[in-house]
This record gives structure tokens, sequence and C-alpha cells, in this order.
């Protein structure tokens, strides 16, 4: 297999933004000192004018995107994950949420993978907050492809999106010219007939490398990518679960109000089955590399074969 | 101020206070204090000064407003149902279940430029409008009232940093000086003081005003009008309770609805007051 190419979700993140900016004149971006972080500093450099540093102060930049989205612009509020919806869930609940305004915030250093910075960095409770909220749509890409394609379908869908991006280089396997964003569509990436393994973000690669070897095993894993988690496809999780019987849900945040939460809310009512969660286990990170402290956490592909072998 | 308008701007005031009473009675809820404490500056800022259409409440082009003390919708809604953006019948419904009027302001009522009432969030929203009208080169003004005890809140400061950063002299804030808060006197509680101070110290230009004046608030709107590269605060010296004599400057009036023996004597009191501006 050729040497597989890299990229951080949210390089792509800012390099959509910058790409986007001609076509989408309404677009502005807003951070709150981490533009080189977030890579809203590509957009920046591009449109010095529609780019507005907040400092360090992610409540207000939360405010002053609803003011700004209350009168006609398309803002990107930009931060980290833990900034964006830790600190400042309060005023995305009331501010954004509630008067249900067209803002998009692009979250970056989303997971355990921010790595070195340690437990306070790490955000992996931001899928179940921002769930919580009426009308928030969540997106969770998986690679570069994805998430630029992301970027342009927030623009598109009028309403509150929290996109959530990565620190960590992550391996691009989707297909720049046959690639399509759905808006709350699952991919069905690997057809399969033995365990359905639903991963979502940095997760769906494991997943696929986790289905090879498997298969090489004897095991018939279907792996399905939810980007959207929020509104989450129901169908798709409901067909596949109905197929194989076995559900093993694998993602990049806690097991509590993330991916494997949704799924099996979905499943609960439409389609009990026994699901297996991997995530991060109500626990908080450390330092240390990212790729480390994902094999830590069980957040590679060689757990995700070992799990599913004990379900077949 | 020209003597007839100021009589009308009174007389409008006089049934705004009205028509708070009207409300927070109905609801069995509610905040008449600092509703009252803001009648007088709600009158003038949509009777004498902001642009604003009642019959296409969504132009782009309106002046707008965000009141950041959320809980004193009462005083918003009454003043935009005088303005007439809706029957002033609907402010009998405030509160209840499947009523327009909801206890804290919503975007979606006519005449609402931005849910608030979470305290420090509205003047970031005004800032944003603020620096989309500048990013746009759009003329409107974009005005926010904030109460004293608000204005402890961190978020209304990282706002002020932000505003005078980006010198948005479209945006003026004005807080209500009333000097209660739930719990007691502000300074007694959490002292924001010295506010007119700490709001230089942040950049603005800040002007002060008597809120039950209209010759004093004519003046500070129209020196706020005048500044550039500035935002603008108005800092407003009221009284909490204004217009009714057993709600003025006591704070058991902050959160709680008059019963209907209360009830009476307030609107008999506004009543007298109005008959009188109306000889």
């Amino acid at each position: 297999m050729a040497e597989v190419k890299k990229i951080a979700t949210r390089e792509s993140y800012g390099n959509a933004l910058a790409e986007l900016g001609d076509k989408y004149e309404n677009l502005y971006v807003l951070d709150a000192d981490l533009a080189a972080a977030t890579k809203t500093g590509i957009f920046k450099k591009k449109f010095p004018d529609r780019f507005f540093d907040c400092g360090i102060a992610e409540a207000n930049m939360m405010g002053v995107a609803a003011g700004m989205a209350a009168t006609g612009k398309i803002p990107f509020a930009s931060t980290f994950a833990m900034f964006a919806a830790g600190r400042a869930f309060e005023i995305v609940r009331n501010s954004i949420g509630y008067p249900h305004l067209n803002v998009k915030i692009g979250a970056t250093h989303a997971g355990i993978s921010v790595g070195e910075d340690g437990a306070t960095h790490q955000c992996n409770e931001d899928i179940a907050l921002m769930r919580t909220i009426p009308g928030m749509t969540i997106i969770n890409p998986a690679d570069d492809v994805e998430a630029k394609a992301a970027v342009e379908a927030a623009i598109l869908h009028e309403g509150p999106v929290y996109m959530r991006f990565g620190r960590l280089a992550a391996p691009v396997f989707n297909d720049a010219d046959t690639y399509k964003f759905e808006l709350g569509k699952g991919i069905k990436l690997r057809e399969g007939s033995d365990i359905s393994i639903i991963a979502t973000g940095l997760m769906v690669s494991e997943a696929l490398k986790a289905a090879e070897i498997l298969a090489a095993e004897g095991v018939s894993a279907e792996v399905i990518n939810i980007h959207t988690i929020k509104p989450i496809d129901k169908e798709m999780i409901t067909a596949t679960a109905a197929k194989t019987r076995k559900v093993l849900t694998v993602e990049e945040h806690s097991v509590i109000g993330g991916l494997g939460s949704a799924v099996c809310d979905v499943l609960a009512e439409t389609c009990p089955t026994k699901v297996v969660k991997i995530g991060v286990n109500d626990e908080f990170g450390h330092s240390g590399p990212a790729v480390k402290l994902l094999e830590e956490f069980g957040l590679y592909a060689d757990n995700i074969v070992k799990t599913a072998k004990a379900m077949v | 101020m020209d003597a007839t308008l100021k009589k009308q701007l009174e007389i409008t005031a006089c049934k705004v206070r009205m028509g708070i009473i009207e409300g927070v009675h109905s609801a069995k809820s509610g905040h008449p204090g600092g509703s009252l404490s803001i009648a007088d500056t709600l009158t003038y800022l949509y009777f004498a000064k902001m642009n604003v259409y009642p019959d296409k409440p969504e132009e782009p082009q309106r002046d707008r407003l965000v009141l950041s003390k959320g809980h004193t919708a009462p005083a918003l809604y009454s003043t935009l149902a005088q303005r007439g953006f809706f029957p002033e019948e609907e402010l009998k419904s405030l509160r209840h279940i499947g009523a327009m009027l909801q206890g804290h302001p919503c975007i979606h009522i006519p005449g609402v430029d931005m849910s608030s009432g979470s305290l420090g969030q509205g003047i970031s929203a005004a800032c944003g409008m603020a620096l989309s009208a500048k990013v746009s080169s759009d003329t409107y003004k974009v005005y926010t009232i904030l109460g004293d005890g608000e204005i402890e809140e961190g978020q209304v400061w990282e706002a002020a940093m932000f505003a005078a950063h980006y010198k948005l002299d479209n945006l003026v804030a004005i807080v209500d000086n009333n000097g209660l808060q739930i719990d007691g006197k502000i300074e007694d509680v959490m002292s924001p003081y010295p506010i007119v101070d700490k709001f230089k110290a942040f950049g603005w230009h800040v002007i002060e005003m008597d809120a039950h004046d209209f010759d004093s608030i004519e003046a500070a709107f129209n020196e706020a009008e005048s500044v550039s590269g500035q935002p603008v605060a108005i800092i407003q010296k009221s009284v909490k309770g204004k217009g009714v004599s057993f709600m003025e400057n006591n704070v058991s009036w902050h959160g709680s609805a008059p019963n209907d023996e209360q009830y009476e004597q307030a609107m008999g009191e506004l009543k007298a007051a109005l008959a009188a501006l109306e000889a």
C-alpha cells in the first residue's frame, strides 16, 4: 500500500475558509488569539479585513458571532474545543442556540490527540455538551477531504453548526474527486455481516484498518463513518444493527454523551442491539505524544480488532 | 428639549409604565423595579431617537437595541406595544403558556433584536451587530442596556475591551445605575463602582445622565452621536421602581409581582400621573 498523505483537519479548516472566502463574501472569521493553531491565520492572511481577533475572551467572541449572524453575516468563531464548547457553553446555548442564529463554530484541538498539552486542553466532552443544545448541528470530519467539504456544507446550512477538528495529522483516505458530503447522512465505507463498526473523526481510518485485519482473520466487519453526529443518520444505524446484530462504536471522545451514546439512543428505540463503546472511559487524559496516548486509551486499530473479536 | 415633545414623551412613558404593571401583574411574576427604571430611556429611544419600522420590524437598516438586562423585558415589551409592533393586549398574557411574550426577550418577537436575559451576554451581541455595520459600511446604530448589577459579569468587560479595540462608535451602552440588585445594594453585594472610571479606563467615552429627565436624556444621546472613534457608555442615574411610590428604591420589587390590591394602587397612581400630564 502506498504511503498515505496525512493532514490535520484543523489545517483543512483553515484552508477551506481561505478557499471559500472568495465564493462566500458574507463569510467572516473570528478567533481568540489562536489563529496560528486553529489555522484561521490562513484566512486572515488572504482576507485581513474579514478576520477579527477577539483576544483571549471566548465568551465575548461567541456573543459577537451571534450579533454578526443576527445582522446577516456568516461568522466562523474559532478556538480550541475546550473553550468553544466548554468555557463558552452557556453563551453558545443562550446567544446562539436559543435564537437559532447562523453561527459556525470551528472547534479545533478536540480529543485526547492534543497530546503534550495534557488534560486541561484535551476536550473529550464537547460532543456531549453540544448535543444537548436544540437545533445545533454537529460535524466531526474524518479527514482532509471530508473536513473541507464539511466547511462548505456548514455555510450552506442555515443555523448553528459545531465543527470538530483535530490537531494531529490524520490519514487522507477519501478521494477528493468522488467524495460527496451530505449533512446528516452516514457513509458506509465497507460492507460486512458479522459486526458493525461505527466510527467518527480520527477513528474512522482506524476502523478501516481494523476491518482489514478482521477480514484476514475471517471476521466480516461493516464500517460506517458518522461525520454528522447531530442530526444523526438513524436509518443507516438501524439498518446496520438489524443486519449484523452487533455494534461497536469508536470515537476520540468520552463514552458519555458522544457518538456511542447517540447510537445507543437510536438503537434503544429502533432496534435494541448489543453495543460496545470504545472511547475515553470517564477519565481525564494526561501529557504525552498523541499517538502514544491514542494507544494507551485504546483508540487504535488493534484494540478495535480485539474488542470486535470478543463480540463475535 | 421642545416642550411639546417632552410632554408627549412623558405621557408615553407613563403609558409604558402602566403596561409594565399590567404585564407583571398578569404574569404573577417578573421584574417591575428595573423595568420602571428604564421606562423613560426606552421611551426616548423608540419614540424620539431610533429608526425603527413597526410595519416591517426586520428592516435591515433599522437601529438595533439589545436589552442585555433581559429580565426587564416588560419595559421593552410595553414600549414596543406602545410603538405599534404588536397589540397592547399581548401584555396581558406575558409569561403565560403559549403566549408570544416570553419571560425574557426572544428574537422571534416583533421588534426584539436579540434574545437575552442571561446577564452579560447582550452587550457582546450588540458588539457583533455594531462590528457587522462597520464592515458593511451600514449607518445604523446599536444600543444596549445593562444593569448596574449586571456589570459584575466578567463577559461585560471582555465586550468593553472589544468595543474599544474595534472603535465601535456606532455602539451605545447604557448602564442603568439604580443601585439595587436582588441581594441588596450593589455596593454591599459586589461593588461595580467606580462605573464611570471603569468604562473610561476601558477606552469608552462616558456620559452621565438623569434617567428620569428627558432634557438630560436628549442631551446624553445627542452627545453620544457626536463621538467618533470610541464606543459610548451612558451611565444613567435612575430610581428602581420609578413612578410607583411603594416600589421606588425598594429592592423587594426587583423580582416580584404586585397582588390585586397593589396592582390597583400602582395603576391608580399612574392613571393620576397620566391625567395630570394630559390636563
